[in-house]
């Protein structure tokens, strides 16, 4: 068959045209797949928990079984608590180690380095948990916060080299060089134009990090371990909110079911407004370009 | 090409006595200069003398080594961990290993092929970012700086109320501009320029091409061309590579009217590149 007679034939441009609307289908429905659990999780946890919601669930602690009322007003603070020291450690390793491979990335330790992020990023968090529990819980005798909070870190670095890394190298070569050749140090490039270049994705790689880190429960149940009472002392057990939705949700208790569901919308709440914050603290009139 | 040596005969400016020539200070000296990149050959032993004050264009196919040369004058193939250099470059009679390159790059600057201002900085910004990099901060004198490194540059009447708008905003022409200004305002002794018109239209081009000829009195500058026409227009002396090798270097009046070698005559004549 002739080029023209392919292009002329009536009969395969008929056969090309649905196969072309059976292809478009199939992406609109993987569209669809991919957008409805979202929107499903969203309003039923809205629904769900925002009727259980009120101003005693972020004031009160958990009343002990069989008392009507109560809140969670220890898991909201302790799970900010956790995020933060999951946040000190796991943000400056993750976006350093990132650095490192990109900028510096001609030596065997880079290479090393890249292929156990890599590993690590796919490590269950439950496997973190346990390897937190061996280097702090054993050695303190307890249970802590501490402990948690590492647990978190580690795993967002992997999270945050990865996208550290990968915003880096889309930073083009040209600026690197435009800054050497003003007789700007190596160091003084990286940080303060190539980093500050690519400072958009980072950051939403953070986000993306601190969001999973939040939601986190496996590599808390050994570590953390949760409490009913108050707890600000990162030396002592304390509470988060996955842990707490975990122990209500499997509870018998028709109150405290429904307090879990208030908990569930407040976590997803909670990593929305730290986005949107996190977005307007960092914004920066020029960025975008990447 | 006749048409393009007369022209170069009316434009007495460019003409150099011997004499002067002999007087002007040696600016960049490099002996036996070569470079390679794993095995291949970049450019070997380049034997070259550029004068101070005075334009020097570097012409040559695509390939020939030209930016190798330029790149390795300001240390740039530090970055490039294949590239190896051998021989010996003096800046101003100072051999360069006797600086640290952070130091040599901000007395040899550099004007990029495609305009690179910092996307993140404003105009302003841009200007001085050298300057901020190395943490200066006094915003009269910076304010100063500003100013006058644009008007030099001849962007100043064009964006000095815009000057707090990113410098992407700028128009192809005028970022470059702006990359210059840039670049003079870290106080350079050498501009390097590779090929700084190739992305540019040819109003942008000629206004560069006036800058070059401005910036003259204050600097010695070295550029990479692709266009013979714009070596013959702008500069005083023309290197001309082939395959790595320095095959001739001469004033560049000489150079287009009556070449030493063939190939020179060959490649300028347009029969080949």
């Amino acid at each position: 068959m002739t080029a023209e007679s392919v292009l002329k034939s009536p009969k395969n441009l008929k056969r090309r045209k649905i196969m072309n609307s059976v292809m478009i289908s199939l992406c609109i429905a993987a569209g669809f797949i991919t957008i409805v659990p979202l929107i499903y999780i969203f309003f039923y946890t809205t629904q769900s928990g925002i009727s259980s919601l009120n101003l005693d669930f972020f004031t009160q602690l958990p009343k002990p079984v069989g008392e009507e009322g109560g809140g969670m007003a220890n898991a909201i603070v302790g799970s900010l608590i956790l995020i933060t020291i999951g946040g000190i450690i796991g943000i400056p390793v993750g976006v350093l180690s990132g650095i490192y491979i990109s900028e510096y990335s001609k030596n065997v330790l880079s290479t090393i380095v890249k292929f156990i992020t890599d590993i690590l990023s796919g490590v269950p968090s439950i496997i973190i948990g346990i390897f937190a529990y061996g280097v702090i819980v054993i050695p303190m005798q307890r249970f802590s916060a501490l402990a948690g909070g590492f647990a978190l870190g580690i795993l967002m670095i992997p999270t945050v080299a990865k996208i550290t890394e990968e915003m880096l190298r889309l930073v083009p070569q040209s600026l690197r060089e435009a800054s050497l050749a003003l007789g700007v140090s190596r160091w003084k490039t990286t940080l303060r134009v190539v980093l500050t270049t690519a400072s958009s994705g980072i950051v939403t790689g953070i986000l993306l990090a601190i969001a999973r880190a939040a939601g986190e429960t496996a590599p808390l149940l050994f570590t953390s371990f949760g409490n009913v009472y108050w707890q600000t002392n990162i030396d002592e057990p304390m509470a988060a909110l996955p842990l707490q939705i975990f122990t209500y949700a499997i509870s018998p208790f028709d109150d405290w079911h429904r307090q879990a569901w208030a908990g569930a919308f407040v976590l997803i709440f909670l990593v929305f407004i730290v986005n949107l914050l996190v977005r307007f603290v960092t914004r920066n009139k020029f960025s975008g370009n990447l | 090409m006749t048409e393009e040596t007369e022209e170069i005969e009316d434009k007495e400016e460019i003409e150099i006595s011997e004499e002067s020539d002999k007087e002007s200070k040696i600016a960049i000296q490099t002996i036996d200069l070569s470079v390679y990149f794993d095995e291949r050959k970049g450019i070997e032993n380049i034997n070259m003398k550029v004068r101070k004050n005075r334009v020097t264009a570097i012409i040559g196919p695509s390939g020939c080594g030209k930016s190798t040369f330029l790149r390795s004058l300001n240390l740039m193939h530090d970055m490039t961990p294949k590239a190896r250099v051998f021989g010996e470059i003096f800046i101003h009679g100072e051999n360069i290993t006797n600086y640290n390159s952070v130091d040599m790059r901000k007395k040899v600057g550099m004007v990029f092929q495609k305009p690179n201002p910092f996307p993140t900085m404003s105009v302003y910004d841009n200007v001085i970012a050298g300057l901020k990099l190395n943490g200066m901060t006094k915003k009269s004198i910076l304010d100063e700086i500003v100013e006058k490194n644009l008007k030099h540059s001849g962007l100043w009447e064009e964006v000095k109320d815009r000057l707090k708008s990113p410098a992407v905003s700028l128009s192809g022409g005028q970022q470059q501009r702006l990359c210059i200004a840039r670049t003079i305002s870290v106080n350079p002794e050498i501009i390097l320029m590779d090929e700084p018109t190739s992305a540019l239209d040819p109003i942008s081009t000629s206004k560069i091409e006036e800058l070059i000829f401005n910036l003259k009195s204050d600097y010695t500058i070295v550029i990479v061309t692709h266009n013979m026409q714009q070596a013959a227009r702008v500069s005083d002396q023309t290197a001309f590579f082939y395959l790595g090798n320095l095959i001739e270097f001469s004033k560049t009046r000489r150079m287009f009217t009556n070449p030493k070698e063939k190939l020179t005559e060959e490649y300028v004549t347009g029969k080949f590149g």
